[in-house]
């Protein structure tokens, strides 16, 4: 029973954004529908144990929902126009003259993933907005996610319905140049979804496997029903960054450093998918940041070991990034490339000039002690973990800090007893 | 002359009366409308609808929000008649300010009866 139980919720989640995407056709009211398709779950509950699961349970569930709207919208017509009515009643006969079955979900996915990731929205409410309506996260999952109360995100999921309503955020799906103006923003939810998915939490563990796999569900479905380049450069970044995810983190839940990484671990479907797509999307338009990311994540998934890597060409890359983003954080990443390729005392000197601008930014004091050690700059080394240390919420990422540190101090006790060291 | 009036509030003031308020507006507009001085006027939707629009080197961005700085003052309007708020926001690019100042696009209040 609760086997059963767990696999609706499945089928519930799985279906939600597309239901949803499919009621919009009828109301600008997020939540009135998203109250229809609840209601349409809880009748499932009842219904299927008896009668078993439907042949097709997504346009069962479908059809229920959107007679449950028409109810919900029939019942607030108070405040609707009679022309709105009369279209609800009509294919209100229509339904009634067919089976449940025979109405399959119609494809709307991309008019809901365009409004909810509309630039009039504010970034975090987009981020919330896209988890709960199209991946059908609950506002307790959201909220532990972002360490914020479900109160908070209730209230920015209200918030961003509410706009959307009444300012008259358009559903639908951008033409022409007015398409291109908008992918970036869609692309950039997916991109936040997935990269808060694995480094920047308080959590136990150092990945969050679900949000990375909502992330390139999404990415997969807007590529599917979208294939522009550019949003093949974004799958293709998060399939080959996916690709190392069963490597980053040890059977005693320690991170690992891609150094360190045992890379039969790496899942090598995912690295040929990624590579194709990516090909193709270089193939068929401008590079952009993700591309660039995307290309510069291939190389290192094709380098059969550490040593094999192409640094220089990873460097050019990160070059040319920095053309497209000019961000210092492109330039500490260029400047770990330099070291990776043995020129240590090179990449700590370009730190030098990014110590003000990612003076509170934890992968450049984790990249200067890597460097700092690499030259026996011991205690700047040692300094450097522990402000990295402090500015970490992740607890698997803390360990392995702490780990590099006391080795570390283990060798500077050495030294110290042998005489003091010059530095 | 012509003149705008401009009104500020607190958004959901506890201590107001909505009713009262209403009949004290409508008041307010049989007063000023047999006076002959209104040309017209409308409630707005909360500021939480409101979106800033700037157009810099040659591209518009949009900010969830009104316009909250302090050094640059309201120095206009213009009603836009369109679709959806994307219209808007695109017609509200091409506002010549747009390129140095913002442009807050805010949908009037429909009371429906």
């Amino acid at each position: 029973m609760s086997e059963s139980s767990d696999n609706w919720a499945r089928i519930f989640r799985a279906q939600f954004g597309s239901i949803l995407a499919a009621l919009m056709m009828h109301t600008r009211d997020i939540s009135v529908a998203e109250d229809a398709i609840q209601e349409a779950f809880l009748q499932a509950t009842e219904r299927w144990p008896i009668a078993g699961l439907p042949r097709n349970p997504g346009a069962w569930l479908f059809t229920v929902a959107r007679r449950r709207l028409f109810d919900l919208l029939r019942k607030n017509a108070v405040r609707h126009r009679p022309g709105n009515d009369e279209a609800i009643y009509a294919s209100l006969h229509d339904q009634n003259a067919l089976s449940e079955e025979e109405f399959a979900i119609p494809e709307e996915r991309l008019r809901l993933i365009f409004t909810c990731c509309h630039p009039a929205l504010s970034e975090d409410a987009r981020v919330a907005l896209t988890l709960k309506t199209l991946c059908g996260l609950g506002v307790k999952e959201i909220a532990r996610a972002y360490f914020s109360s479900t109160a908070a995100i209730e209230q920015r999921l209200t918030r961003a319905k509410q706009k959307i309503k009444k300012a008259g955020i358009a559903y639908e799906v951008p033409e022409g140049e007015a398409l291109l103006g908008r992918l970036p923003s869609v692309l950039s939810v997916i991109y936040l979804i997935y990269n808060e998915s694995y480094s920047a939490y308080q959590g136990q563990t150092l990945t969050r496997d679900d949000f990375a796999l909502e992330a390139i569900r999404l990415a997969r479905v807007l590529y599917e029903l979208l294939p522009h380049s550019n949003v093949g450069g974004l799958l293709s970044l998060l399939l080959l960054h996916d690709s190392r995810r069963g490597a980053r983190v040890s059977g005693d839940q320690c991170f690992v450093p891609l150094r360190e990484q045992d890379r039969r671990l790496w899942n090598r479907d995912l690295i040929a998918e990624g590579t194709l797509i990516l090909n193709r999307a270089i193939a068929e338009g401008a590079p952009d940041a993700y591309k660039i990311q995307a290309a510069i994540s291939a190389l290192h998934c094709e380098a059969g070991c550490w040593e094999e890597t192409h640094w220089a060409q990873i460097e050019l890359l990160y070059g040319s990034l920095y053309k497209l983003e000019p961000s210092p954080v492109v330039l500490l990443n260029q400047a770990v490339v330099v070291a990776n390729s043995g020129r240590a005392a090179l990449a700590f000197e370009c730190l030098r000039d990014l110590s003000s601008p990612l003076e509170s930014y934890q992968p450049f004091y984790a990249a200067r002690a890597d460097i700092a050690r690499t030259l026996g700059l011991h205690s700047q080394a040692s300094a450097d973990y522990l402000r990295s240390i402090k500015l970490t919420k992740n607890s698997v990422e803390i360990a392995y800090l702490e780990k590099q540190r006391a080795k570390l101090e283990g060798a500077l006790n050495r030294l110290q007893k042998l005489g003091e060291p010059k530095i | 002359m012509q003149f705008l009036a401009l009104i500020y509030n607190v958004e959901n003031t506890e201590d107001v009366d909505m009713p009262t308020l209403m009949e004290q507006y409508r008041a307010f507009g049989e007063e000023a409308g047999a006076a002959g001085v209104l040309g017209g006027g409308n409630a707005l939707e909360p500021v939480s609808t409101a979106t800033s629009v700037r157009v810099r080197g040659g591209s518009s961005s949009y900010t969830d929000g009104p316009f909250a700085e302090t050094k640059e003052q309201l120095g206009g309007y213009y009603m836009l008649e369109c679709g959806n708020l994307d219209e808007a926001l695109t017609w509200a690019s091409k506002i010549p300010t747009a390129r140095y100042g913002t442009i807050e696009v805010r949908p009037v209040m429909v009371f429906e009866d």
